[in-house]
């Protein structure tokens, strides 16, 4: 490789690397820096004064632990119930014997390529003739229906690669079905499982419409939501929003960090598999 | 087990429970997964399609059987086109440049350099943040006095003065359309990188040896092969885009002078503003069918050049 060439890979690099993660660096920064800071004329990028007052205004007056919880719970759950219902899924559609499973499959990602949109309105109806607004329930049924389809994919994908003659063995051994799922495949799975409920959780955390749609106040309003309504007409209070971002972001990040390559993986799986 | 149990239950018309228990249990395994997916993707669905033929509003709370009426009047509107318009060139324009600059990270990623990791790992950042941060920090960024995008292309003399990014009518689509691509366009790459990498190395080699120019291998060799990646990637792509909400109502409402409006937008307002069910499941069913001509479209595209390709 000649030395151009290589000139021009690390310049292209730096170029990704400063787009990718220079936005949120910028932000992160702009969380500790002073108001009268932020509205200079020259913006600087190290805190100079540093100040912790946004991360206590974000905490104190807006209450941005009430959507954390809120967000957590409801996050939570979906991810407890999409991993259980696509597992039992994708088992069924990769191990047994289910005629038109492709048929299946397919209808099931079809349901990711709907307009959310089209469904908000009547669920809304529906959860407001059950009294369900403002509850944890209605989002996180509305959740699973929206994570289930990639969740199911992903690990069909990876159900998929594992041998069948492992299997056999198993049945030889005179393990019924849900025995081989239980004792055989999900303890090979775990990583798998733990990188999907992964993808799911931040799904939901990230899930904006129908939080917006479906509650009306702090007690039941998700992370996206309590952000988006930081703004009064008049004034933005940019760090204090600042700090709510880094606040409800680093920990998604870490996490995305750690498992990056299994994401990476499990993505492509779900996403091109033909 | 399946295909043996015809022959099993003629043989035993009244005692098949043994192998009929064998055969119901995958099903059973699928059923929660299909009843929710039934509940909350295809009843609403379908609901929407019925409350677009009514009048049902939550404010007179009268629901009666109207016909198509909704679908003229939603015709006749011409903030209906307008939202179509915005629509289309988000979809269209953020699809192509994300497709574009994701080919170029894909490729550049393909090479093996020191810090590689380090690029793909970073570029999941922006896929990780929810779409309503994202959505303040570009305000942030690019606010029309203390923004840095204003402070930079100012300081390197590009721009004379600051320019209102989100407030005028000129530049708010752009400026939105520009958070998209940073959002999404890393991911691109990635599932790009990943087709890339199934791109037998051999081939490559064996053009490379024929003496074949870097973009020559590209186009002739890799591109070919890539194309099934690339159009699904594009087909998932277009599809989000053509959806898009979070970003839109968090930036600017639809605003400013409803230059921004998209289809999404414009039918939340009419859902959970004005309270017209029966026109906003109107519009939002119209939306629902354009995106299932645009998917059949693609598949239908998609089988066609495989086929050609083979």
């Amino acid at each position: 490789m000649n030395a151009t060439r290589r000139i021009l890979i690390y310049a292209g690099a730096l170029f990704i690397l400063l787009w990718s993660a220079g936005p949120f660096v910028w932000e992160f920064s702009t969380s500790f820096q002073e108001d009268k800071a932020l509205t200079d004329s020259s913006p600087s990028f190290i805190p100079h004064p540093f100040t912790l007052q946004h991360y206590i205004n974000a905490f104190v007056s807006r209450h941005l632990q009430y959507y954390v919880l809120n967000s957590v719970i409801v996050a939570g759950a979906t991810t407890a119930l999409c991993l259980i219902l696509g597992t039992m899924a994708a088992f069924s559609l990769s191990r047994l014997n289910v005629r038109g499973r492709f048929g299946i499959l397919f209808v099931i990602l079809s349901v990711s390529m709907f307009p959310q949109i089209a469904i908000v309105g009547p669920l809304y109806l529906v959860a407001s003739n059950l009294g369900l607004l403002d509850t944890y329930t209605a989002l996180i049924i509305t959740y699973i229906a929206l994570g289930l389809p990639l969740v199911t994919w992903v690990l069909f994908g990876y159900f998929e690669t594992l041998p069948r003659e492992m299997d056999e063995a198993a049945r030889m051994d005179g393990v019924t079905t849900l025995g081989l799922l239980w004792r055989i495949i999900l303890p090979v799975s775990l990583p798998s499982l733990v990188t999907t409920g992964l993808l799911a959780f931040i799904a939901a955390w990230n899930e904006f419409l129908f939080a917006l749609a479906f509650t009306s106040n702090i007690n039941h309003q998700t992370v996206p939501v309590g952000i988006a309504n930081f703004t009064s007409l008049y004034y933005v209070p940019w760090g204090d929003i600042a700090a709510a971002a880094s606040v409800v972001t680093l920990p998604l990040i870490a996490l995305v960090l750690i498992f990056q390559r299994h994401i990476i993986e499990g993505l492509t799986q779900g996403g091109l598999k033909e | 087990m399946s295909q043996a149990l015809p022959v099993v239950a003629a043989a035993r018309p009244r005692g098949v429970p043994i192998a009929l228990k064998g055969a119901l249990v995958p099903w059973l395994l699928l059923l929660p997964a299909i009843v929710a997916l039934c509940a909350v993707s295809f009843y609403p669905i379908l609901n929407g399609i019925w409350l677009s033929l009514t009048n049902t509003s939550l404010i007179t709370q009268q629901s009666t059987f109207v016909w198509f009426t909704n679908y003229g009047t939603l015709l006749a509107d011409g903030q209906f086109w307008n939202a179509w318009k915005h629509t289309l060139v988000f979809t269209l324009v953020s699809t192509g440049l994300e497709t574009v600059i994701g080919m170029g990270m894909a490729l550049l990623l393909y090479e093996a350099f020191i810090g590689r990791s380090i690029i793909r790992a970073a570029m999941l950042v922006p896929w990780a943040m929810p779409t309503v941060v994202t959505s303040k920090m570009f305000g942030w960024l690019f606010d029309g006095q203390y923004g840095l995008i204003n402070y930079i292309l100012v300081h390197a003399h590009i721009l004379a003065a600051n320019v209102n990014w989100y407030g005028s009518v000129h530049t708010a689509l752009g400026t939105i359309i520009v958070a998209d691509v940073w959002k999404t366009t890393p991911f691109m790459a990635l599932l790009l990188l990943a087709g890339l990498q199934t791109v037998p190395v051999s081939l490559v080699e064996a053009a490379r040896m024929d003496g074949a120019a870097s973009w020559k291998i590209f186009w002739y060799v890799r591109l070919p092969l890539l194309w099934p990646t690339l159009l699904i990637a594009g087909l998932f792509r277009a599809l989000d885009a053509f959806r898009v909400f979070d970003l839109v109502y968090v930036l600017t409402g639809g605003g400013p002078a409803d230059s921004t409006e998209t289809l999404s937008t414009l039918s939340y307002k009419v859902l959970f503003s004005t309270l017209q069910f029966g026109y906003g499941s109107a519009l939002s069913t119209a939306m629902f069918i354009t995106e299932g001509i645009i998917a059949l479209g693609f598949c239908i595209f998609v089988m066609r050049s495989l086929r050609m390709n083979r």
